[in-house]
């Protein structure tokens, strides 16, 4: 057994699918001129087309299309030259049409795929589709007695659904799929990510088969998780609980199921009998989009450089391990952040990398920031760099200058500067320091004569700490030799 | 072409809609002389012929992604049914 595969049981495989929402990062809706916009007072951003008033018109909004293109440009994917908006109909009260917009036979993006990595495996996962449709409203239930609160600020937010093959085998490859696809729409601008607020949100459809057969199971959906550890806590769980109710003779039942995070368990949402009876017909108020030749080029055009090539390039360009690369290409920001750092310092590319790795990630995950928050900027950062570099300042130092830096006490020269670190590089001043040193410890200086070349360690730690760490260590090394001479020879 | 009383309560439901047994029997009738004309076009030779999405032969314009719209809370609650701090009310739902 293989740790990615060590939830599923023995003699079973699990058969999965995504189905992922993601919103796109308009200001305006999909279908209406309302604001976006997260976090307003409730119902203030809908509008008489996103309440479904009778008589308006939804007319598309362009820029959600061309996002829906960037993304199908960027999992290789099929642009339909000619697509459609259809109504999917159910009755719910944060839908307030009674069907939601959305796309059913001719959607804009399919046939693509993604590749994915878990551990040393890689792995092509299919997208059969993705389409755009309207988000719907909240209801809310806190603070009503046998009643429920209606937001339909979201009505209308423009997501595309984004639907995997059921080529998924195991809960660690839905999770890397996942979260390789949240980076790939962050990367291209078209969705926030934002998991909490609901931006980036996964159904998940299980089924289970024994291994070496290949028919499907029955699946079960399980709706609106929105984290990668839930996605990954809900699968685990579904496939055990199939399997269990397989092993023990029963069968499963085709249903929608809710993840509760506080349990870690699935469980049936209140049976809808027709809820997969929608009634889909093209949507008389749109008509048919058309993309051309012309236009998917002119998008191809803008998409940004993605994770894999810039990935790829990192290693290539500015000679670092996959691993480095990794977490330099893992966001955007963080990448950009790179760059500058490097450009701005000149080269020293790989002690960059391990500056940023170590030192800024670690020191803003300790206070809670992103890169775009960082106090210390890239040209800071450089600025550093090269302060080790000209030898102005010990690798060692710069770290307690980057400390200073972090808490807002300027940039290196002036931090080198008002605590006095510059380093040590005058022979005649380290020398002076070396004798004093000698002196003191003439003990040890019997047993370097005596033959214990270890003591010469002693006598580098010595001058350092007189010094303050800001002698150079490699002077201090050098002139240390001389002074004493070679170990044993009294 | 015939729909079955069956199907009728079905449509009925998916629609809500409440209909006795009277208008299920009638509707059953009306419902399937209607697809029985509708049935005539599947005479018509169509192997040729693609699907039309809609009637006017045109493509969907692209709006601005533009912000036009104000907030018109008060005046939308002030007819609706029911309305309690800036939420619509409606009878409880909860899964």
């Amino acid at each position: 057994m293989n740790d990615t595969a060590h939830c599923i049981p023995d003699g079973w495989e699990a058969v999965i699918g995504l189905e992922i929402h993601c919103q796109l990062s308009t200001q305006s809706k999909i279908f209406s001129g309302s604001s976006t916009a997260y976090g307003a007072p409730p119902n203030a951003q809908a509008s008489a087309i996103d309440l479904g008033m009778p008589g308006v018109l939804p007319v598309l909004n362009g820029e959600a299309l061309r996002m829906a293109v960037m993304f199908g440009l960027a999992v290789d994917a099929e642009i339909a030259p000619v697509c459609v908006f259809a109504r999917k109909h159910y009755f719910y009260p944060d839908l307030p049409k009674g069907y939601q917009i959305s796309q059913y036979e001719l959607p804009i993006v399919a046939n693509g795929h993604l590749d994915i990595t878990v551990g040393d495996a890689h792995k092509r996962i299919g997208i059969t589709r993705a389409h755009m449709e309207e988000d719907a409203g909240k209801s809310l239930h806190e603070g009503f007695v046998n009643e429920s609160g209606i937001d339909l600020n979201r009505a209308g937010t423009p997501l595309i659904e984004i639907v995997s093959e059921p080529e998924l085998r195991t809960p660690a490859e839905a999770v890397a799929y996942m979260k390789k696809l949240h980076q790939i729409v962050v990367y291209l601008g078209i969705c926030d990510g934002n998991m909490q607020e609901g931006s980036f949100r996964c159904d998940a459809n299980v089924s289970v088969r024994r291994a070496g057969t290949t028919a499907f199971g029955t699946r079960t959906e399980t709706k609106n998780v929105n984290s990668f550890r839930y996605v990954e806590k809900a699968i685990e769980y579904e496939i055990n609980r199939q399997v269990e109710v397989l092993e023990s003779g029963g069968s499963i039942q085709q249903e929608t199921r809710l993840f509760d995070p506080s349990t870690g368990q699935t469980r049936a949402m209140r049976s809808k009998e027709d809820a997969h009876d929608y009634r889909y017909f093209p949507d008389p108020d749109l008509l048919p989009v058309h993309c051309g030749a012309q236009y998917i080029e002119d998008v191809r055009a803008t998409l940004p450089e993605l994770p894999v090539d810039k990935r790829a390039r990192f290693e290539r360009d500015y000679g670092l391990s996959t691993y480095d690369a990794t977490v330099l290409t893992g966001e955007r920001p963080l990448a950009d952040f790179y760059e500058t750092m490097v450009a701005e310092a000149g080269g020293e590319a790989k002690l960059c990398a391990n500056w940023v790795i170590t030192d800024l990630l670690g020191a803003l995950n300790k206070a809670g920031l992103e890169i775009t928050e960082s106090p210390v900027s890239a040209a800071q950062m450089a600025a550093l760099i090269q302060r080790i570099g000209d030898q102005t300042i010990s690798g060692k130092i710069a770290k307690e200058v980057f400390e200073a830096m972090m808490n807002g006490e300027g940039d290196a020269d002036a931090v080198i500067e008002a605590k006095g670190l510059r380093q040590i590089t005058d022979d005649s001043a380290i020398l002076a320091v070396i004798d004093q040193v000698i002196a003191d410890n003439p003990k040890q200086l019997e047993q370097y004569k005596g033959g214990k070349d270890r003591v010469l360690g002693f006598f580098v730690g010595q001058v350092m700490k007189a010094t303050g760490g800001k002698a150079n260590p490699d002077a201090v090394n050098r002139l240390l030799k001389e002074r004493l001479g070679p170990p044993g020879e009294a | 072409m015939s729909l079955t009383t069956e199907q009728v309560r079905h449509v009925a439901h998916l629609a809500r809609l409440g209909l006795d047994e009277v208008q299920i029997d009638s509707l059953s009738t009306q419902l399937g002389d209607i697809l029985g004309l509708v049935d005539a076009l599947s005479k018509a030779d169509t192997a040729s012929v693609t699907p039309m999405a809609h009637p006017l032969d045109m493509g969907q314009r692209g709006r601005a992604d533009v912000v036009t719209e104000s907030d018109r809370r008060e005046a939308y609650q002030a007819i609706a049914p029911s309305a309690q701090d800036g939420l619509y009310r409606v009878p409880r739902v909860i899964e």
